[in-house]
Order: C-alpha cells, then sequence, then structure tokens
C-alpha cells in the first residue's frame, strides 16, 4: 500500500496513528541530540570543532523541524507548539539523547564529557543513516521524499564523528580509557533509539518503516565493526537501563532541557519569533 | 486570459531573478536552483521552491523576499510560497551562470556528478589553482566549507557537493 498524500494515509486510521507515532520519534530525537550539541557551542575542544559542531547541530534541528511540519500537516497542531508547548511525558525521544552532556551548564562550571558527545553522536548518527535508508521506501510518500533530502545532508556528519571516533580510540591512553567508558554506557542505553515503541510492528506493517529488527541488527553490525577497527568488543545485546522514551519515560534531564529550549517560546507563543 | 496569466508568470519568472540568497548575495535564487513551479489563479500566485539545506535559517527570509518581490506585480494580490522536496535540490541544480557568480563571491562551486564517499576537486576560486587545501568540512553556513588556496594564498569557501544518494 502506498500513502502518496495525506489524505489517503488518513483514510486507513491504523496506518495513520503509526506515522505519527513514529514521526513523533524522527522529530523528538533529532530535537534532543540537535538541542544537547548546540549547549557545545564555544566549549568544544578547538574553533575548527565549534563551527563544525554547531553546523551539524543546526542542520539536525532543520531535520527535526521538517518532521514536525509533518505532524502538523496531519492536523496535530502548529509545528512550533508541538515542539515547544507538550508536556515532557508526552516526548517519544530516546532517554540517551536527552541526557546532559556533563555536568554544570553552559553557562556556569560546564565540565563537558567530550569522548560521550562523540561516542552519543556516532551511535546516532548509524541509527538515523540506517533509518533514513529504509525511510526512503517508505509507503508515506511526503516522508520519503525528506528522508532522501535528510541522508544527503547526514553523510557529512556520520563522517565528521567516524573521524573523531577514530581518531580518539587511537590516541593517549587517557583518551582510550574515556572513549571506553562511554562507549560502555551509550550502548547500555542505546536500544532506547532502537527500538520503534508499542507502534512499531503497525510501522512495519504498513511499510511505513522496517522492522525494528531489521534496523537493530543492521546498526549493531555497523558499530561492531567501527569497534573491530579500532581493536574493541561488545559481547552483550545494547539495553535500556534508564527506560523507555518511545513510552514516555523520561528522566529529569528532559524536563531540564525543555525548561530551557520552550523558555522564550512560551512567554508569548502567539508572536511570531 | 490565458496569453495573459502565461505573461505574468514570465513577469514573476524576471522578478525572482532579483530574489538572492541573504547570505550569498551575488547569486539569485533561481539561479541557485531552487524555483520550482509558479502557477497564477486569478490574482493569486502560487510558487514552490526547493530548500536547499533543510536546516538553513535563511530559509524563513527567503520565502518573504519571495513573498515581496512577487506581491507588486501588476495584477497579483496574493502569493502563496511553499517549499517541496520532491524533485529534491541538489548541488547539480545550479545553472553554470550561477556557479560563475558563485565564484565572484569567494565561493568555490560545487562538482558536477559527485559520487558520496569520493574526494572532489576544488579549485581556488580567486586564481584557479587546484593546489588547496580542506580546512574544515563545515563552514559559516550549513552548505560552505572552508578552504585555503596554497597557490595564492588566500583562504575561500566552497559549496559542499550534494547529491541524491
Amino acid at each position: 500500500m502506498i500513502f502518496e498524500t495525506k489524505e489517503e494515509l488518513k483514510q486507513h486510521t491504523k496506518a495513520y496513528e503509526a506515522a505519527k507515532a513514529l514521526l513523533y520519534q524522527l522529530a523528538d530525537d533529532d530535537f534532543m541530540i540537535a538541542y544537547r550539541g548546540s549547549e557545545w557551542l564555544g566549549l568544544a575542544p578547538h574553533i575548527e570543532e565549534d563551527v563544525a559542531f554547531s553546523s551539524i547541530s543546526q542542520d539536525t534541528m532543520g531535520h527535526a523541524v521538517m518532521y514536525y511540519q509533518l505532524l502538523e500537516e496531519l492536523g496535530e497542531g502548529k509545528a512550533d507548539d508541538i515542539s515547544h508547548l507538550r508536556n515532557p511525558v508526552e516526548y517519544r525521544n530516546a532517554i540517551i539523547l536527552e541526557e546532559k552532556n556533563g555536568t554544570g551548564t553552559y553557562l556556569e562550571k560546564p565540565d563537558y564529557d567530550w569522548a560521550f558527545a562523540v561516542v552519543r553522536n556516532l551511535f546516532y548518527d548509524y541509527a538515523k543513516t540506517i533509518r533514513l535508508q529504509s525511510l526512503k521506501d517508505s509507503s508515506y510518500k511526503p516522508l520519503a521524499h525528506i528522508a532522501r533530502r535528510v541522508i544527503g545532508e547526514e553523510y557529512y556528519h556520520l563522517m565528521h564523528w567516524e573521524l573523531w571516533f577514530k581518531q580518539l580510540m587511537q590516541s593517549t591512553p587517557e583518551a582510550r580509557q574515556r572513549m571506553e567508558a562511554a562507549i560502555e554506557r551509550v550502548w547500555d542505553e542505546f536500544d532506547g533509539v532502537l527500538t520503534l515503541g508499542p507502534e512499531g510492528e503497525a510501522m512495519n506493517e504498513y511499510s511505513l518503516i522496517s522492522s525494528e529488527q531489521n534496523l537493530r541488527d543492521r546498526w549493531v553490525e555497523k558499530v561492531q565493526h567501527i569497534l573491530s577497527e579500532v581493536d574493541y568488543k561488545i559481547e552483550r545485546k545494547p539495553g535500556m537501563k534508564s527506560g523507555n522514551g518511545r513510552m514516555g519515560e523520561h528522566t529529569e534531564d528532559l524536563n531540564q532541557a525543555l525548561s530551557i529550549l520552550s523558555e522564550v517560546y512560551r512567554t508569548d507563543p502567539v508572536t511570531s519569533w | 486570459m490565458v496569453i495573459e496569466r502565461a505573461q505574468l508568470v514570465e513577469e514573476i519568472r524576471a522578478v525572482l531573478q532579483e530574489v538572492k540568497d541573504p547570505e550569498i548575495p551575488s547569486i539569485s535564487i533561481v539561479e541557485l536552483g531552487m524555483l520550482d513551479t509558479v502557477e497564477v489563479e486569478g490574482t493569486k500566485a502560487r510558487i514552490q521552491a526547493k530548500p536547499t539545506f533543510v536546516g538553513c535559517p535563511a530559509l524563513d527570509i527567503i520565502k518573504k523576499n519571495i513573498v515581496n518581490a512577487v506581491i507588486g506585480l501588476e495584477g497579483i494580490d496574493e502569493v502563496e510560497v511553499k517549499y517541496v522536496y520532491d524533485p529534491p535540490w541538489t548541488t547539480d541544480s545550479i545553472s553554470e551562470g550561477g556557479k560563475e557568480k558563485l565564484k565572484v563571491y569567494g565561493i568555490a562551486p560545487p562538482p558536477s556528478e559527485h559520487t558520496p564517499g569520493e574526494p572532489w576537486h576544488i579549485d581556488c576560486p580567486y586564481c584557479g589553482s587546484t593546489y588547496t587545501t580542506m580546512e574544515n568540512i563545515f563552514g559559516p553556513t550549513a552548505c560552505r566549507s572552508i578552504l585555503y588556496c596554497r597557490s595564492c594564498k588566500n583562504p575561500f569557501e566552497a559549496m559542499k557537493p550534494v547529491a541524491n544518494i
């Protein structure tokens, strides 16, 4: 079954609900990691990285905007309201993407973990690229068109984090140790990104996206490949220690992120920003 | 009526030649390959445009500039601008004339028919030398990279190739 337009999609209630669930996941994942990325501005290891990372975060925020606009077209309300005015339990992003960059804030005593940033972004960009490759063939054509467009930009992000990852893994003993700690930490939460949540089967049934298992297998293969290149191995399966964001389970870190993100918008949602 | 409408569409396309990219003022959105379709219905103009980089903050400004340029035309009371993603914008959408205008602004144009994953040659937009180095694949805007010319010793920018993968 192919849905060329939102009207065609709306005629199939189950597919319509599944498509919305998927869009919330895609949008909120990009929104959160882009926000955490933006907090690094001025704090990245060197000025060229500041330019690169902020450019990547800006692209990623743009990707989130497109998914929120698709939700708006499907009748979920204004894109800006969807992104800024929902309650934290209504967000569907994975928990690992909402976690703070480290202790302190970007204004006060930021003690951010660069190894965590590199690993979280690399692992996420593998998952995102695999998802986009599948979404290019999505039965919901407006989503497929956007996926095709995003993947051309995503390619540069992945290349960037692969470079950092390999260099730090083969650098000083301290760098290696920090990177390994970050890999272990992100790995034990990463199934939160890989899961498609309770609506996952319906998403696959209507060919909106490949099956969760297929996407997960491809991700594990990709990550194990780069780990083997730097002589590292993880035997266990990726975990979801802190809970399932696809079901609205979140940490205090999400509240903190949303309160800053939406502070200005909430003061006057009617104004054109 | 039909002839008049066709004329109006031509007029709209002509004024859109004057709408520049706010971040690269030497090139128009038409030369960048952003303009998709122009339609006129009664006194309403419907314009579809293809965004370059999707997170580009200039998109809203460009939209506003399109409206302002077209609303001034006689016979048009209303302008609707919509960004569309099919067919996708790629750097191959930039016209040959557009590529020359990028150079005027110190930006090396992207190569044609780029295969992702493969290196691409970037010539210095000032002296034409191929003796250049990539300093940062990410630059001051989403679509640009930062390079250095070892021949004429100028830093310069290049537009990143975006292919339909």
